[in-house]
């Protein structure tokens, strides 16, 4: 309750739930919000600067802009959510075998997770996506294999700590098997911080689908993608600046809204975890 | 210190295998027969066979990694499927960019976020450390790939101040794109400073040099700075790995012509041997900048024991 309240006073909560609930609205009720079909095309208005009938102008096929942005929203957040499930649930799968049994479970895993760590940012992404070939599935797999490993450090760490507790040695002592303790007693002590990075993960997932579509490595056309209109608008800067101002300002209220919410939980949450998170 | 460098080197040889291991094994993930689809559709059985050979894909997997290994000693990094040229050629002819764009974003970020984070520290929860915290807060929201564009149009169509792609203007051509990705790092610097050295401020040893008599400004540059910038250059060294990968979108974004242009030019070409080689180049240089930060961590914080 007392975190709750917290929540509910904190701006950056409130802000970012705002924004990021407007992004789940479009997403869900795409059919509904959008003025137009996005694959409709008019070649002989393309470009068109935004107008009343288009109010975010028509791109280099004639298709309006703001209908192809809200459903862009659907792979979005599909994409983001794909991954932040996968990726949290090897992690925080492999970061618990490693923390509580040790050994050379701990060993591998954390080796792996060291070489994938020596990619920086999305360069294993793009070599991945690269290789098994540009598709929206692929893109989900390539941000998986390099976002789970987030998950099992954070878990490691924290079920390291967890795994000393009375309460633990008492549910071992009682007969209780590993699994057991693992899924009832030590998980639940190292959720809040798993969930904070999920949040902000959903983040970091479509701002790098939105970068791997802008460099033709993700979503293809005709399925509208925020990163995918970006690149038609670099095509066409001084000749239609709408393809690149409105599909980057929705990838950024979407990025913003959702670390606003990411913040706001790291403020709200107990203490112990701030200075985790941060 | 020389133990501990060597013991460092030490660490870095399994990471470095397994790196070399995985980009090696790209090749092989590659759906289907590899070399029929690098080959493409429509290709000779004799192209495909070629492109098998070329590969070494006809060999047995172990010999394939073993002379790829053997190669990489070398400095053999393969042949481009594009040009028959050497990788490593072309790479060497690139890599120059890459560094310069990198250095350029870096020495932006800096240029913004020193200030604006000791601003920030100094009035502690003020407007200015509100206004500092919300352009935080957009610098790492807004993407390289919106803003790149947004400065295109402001800078170099609306105002012809800067050329709008390319690198034929000296240094009129590096403002832009290290702008781009320079302001983003400076979003992280500021509040990167602004803790740092917010927590040193509360620190006894700066009561007292005040206490004694020192001046707030002389406190604050003279001793608590200093002690701030220690987890500051930790964090610009794993953010340089970002400023690796953030090239390869901005450079795509003004036809810069570095490493991260060639990478994304070589998948669109499919020549894997480019796409191999280019991927390891970034990686090793990220992976020998942090050692050199390791380095830089234990020559500016004497308390830190290395050995």
């Amino acid at each position: 309750m007392k975190t709750v309240k917290r929540l509910l006073r904190n701006f950056a909560f409130t802000a970012g739930s705002l924004l990021t609930l407007l992004l789940v609205l479009a997403a869900l009720a795409a059919p509904l919000l959008a003025p137009h079909d996005p694959n409709l095309q008019d070649t002989a208005r393309r470009l068109e600067a935004p107008s009343q009938s288009h109010p975010l102008g028509l791109d280099d096929l004639g298709r309006d802009v703001l209908s192809r942005i809200v459903y862009g929203a659907r792979v979005s957040l599909r994409v983001g959510f794909s991954v932040v499930v996968l990726a949290s649930l090897i992690g925080v799968t492999l970061g618990a075998i490693a923390g509580y049994f040790g050994g050379w479970a701990d060993v591998i895993v954390m080796r792996i997770c060291d070489i994938l760590l020596s990619f920086p940012g999305i360069l294993l992404a793009i070599a991945l996506v690269a290789v098994l070939g540009p598709s929206l599935n692929n893109v989900i797999l390539a941000l998986v294999i390099t976002a789970w490993v987030g998950y099992a450090r954070l878990v490691r760490g924290q079920v390291l700590k967890v795994r000393e507790m009375e309460y633990v040695t008492a549910a071992k002592a009682m007969g209780a098997k590993s699994p057991r303790v693992i899924i009832l007693h030590v998980l639940p002590n190292v959720i809040n911080p798993v969930i904070v990075m999920a949040t902000l993960g959903l983040a970091g997932a479509i701002l790098s689908e939105a970068a791997l579509s802008f460099l033709g490595l993700g979503v293809q056309p005709p399925t509208p993608s925020w990163g995918a209109m970006l690149t038609a608008g670099r095509r066409y800067l001084g000749l239609a600046n709408h393809l690149a101002i409105f599909p980057g300002a929705a990838i950024m209220l979407a990025v913003m809204g959702l670390n606003f919410l990411g913040d706001g939980l790291i403020d709200a949450l107990d203490p112990k975890y701030r200075k985790l998170m941060r | 210190m020389t133990q501990y460098i060597i013991r460092r080197l030490l660490q870095m040889i399994p990471i470095t295998l397994g790196i070399l291991t995985l980009i090696f094994s790209l090749i092989h993930l590659i759906p289907g027969d590899p070399a029929m689809q690098i080959a493409g559709e429509g290709a000779r059985p004799e192209d495909v066979a070629n492109v098998r050979k070329a590969l070494g894909l006809d060999q047995p997997l172990w010999k394939q990694y073993v002379t790829y290994i053997g190669n990489l000693f070398q400095g053999d990094l393969g042949r481009s499927f594009r040009t028959n040229e050497s990788v490593a050629k072309e790479i060497a002819a690139r890599y120059p960019a890459t560094m310069i764009l990198a250095f350029g974003s870096m020495f932006v970020a800096l240029l913004v976020a020193f200030p604006l984070g000791i601003i920030s520290a100094i009035y502690r929860n003020s407007w200015i450390d509100n206004v500092a915290r919300f352009f935080a807060l957009i610098g790492v929201s807004m993407p390289s790939f919106w803003f790149g564009p947004l400065l295109i149009i402001a800078f170099a169509i609306n105002r012809t101040w800067f050329p709008v792609s390319g690198r034929e203007e000296g240094w009129r051509s590096l403002v832009l794109p290290s702008l781009t990705m320079g302001l983003a790092l400076s979003a992280i610097l500021t509040r990167m400073i602004r803790v740092s050295l917010a927590e040193e401020l509360n620190q006894l040893y700066v009561t007292t040099a005040v206490a004694k008599g020192v001046s707030r400004f002389r406190a604050i540059f003279r001793h608590a700075l200093k002690n701030a910038l220690i987890p500051v250059i930790t964090i610009l060294a794993l953010q340089f790995g970002s400023l690796l990968t953030g090239a390869i979108i901005t450079e795509q974004i003004f036809s810069w012509p570095g490493l991260g242009r060639l990478l994304i030019q070589s998948i669109t070409t499919r020549d894997y041997p480019q796409v191999q080689a280019s991927i390891l180049v970034i990686a090793l240089t990220y992976i020998m900048v942090n050692f050199i930060s390791d380095l830089l961590y234990g020559v500016v914080d004497p308390r830190i024991k290395l050995e």
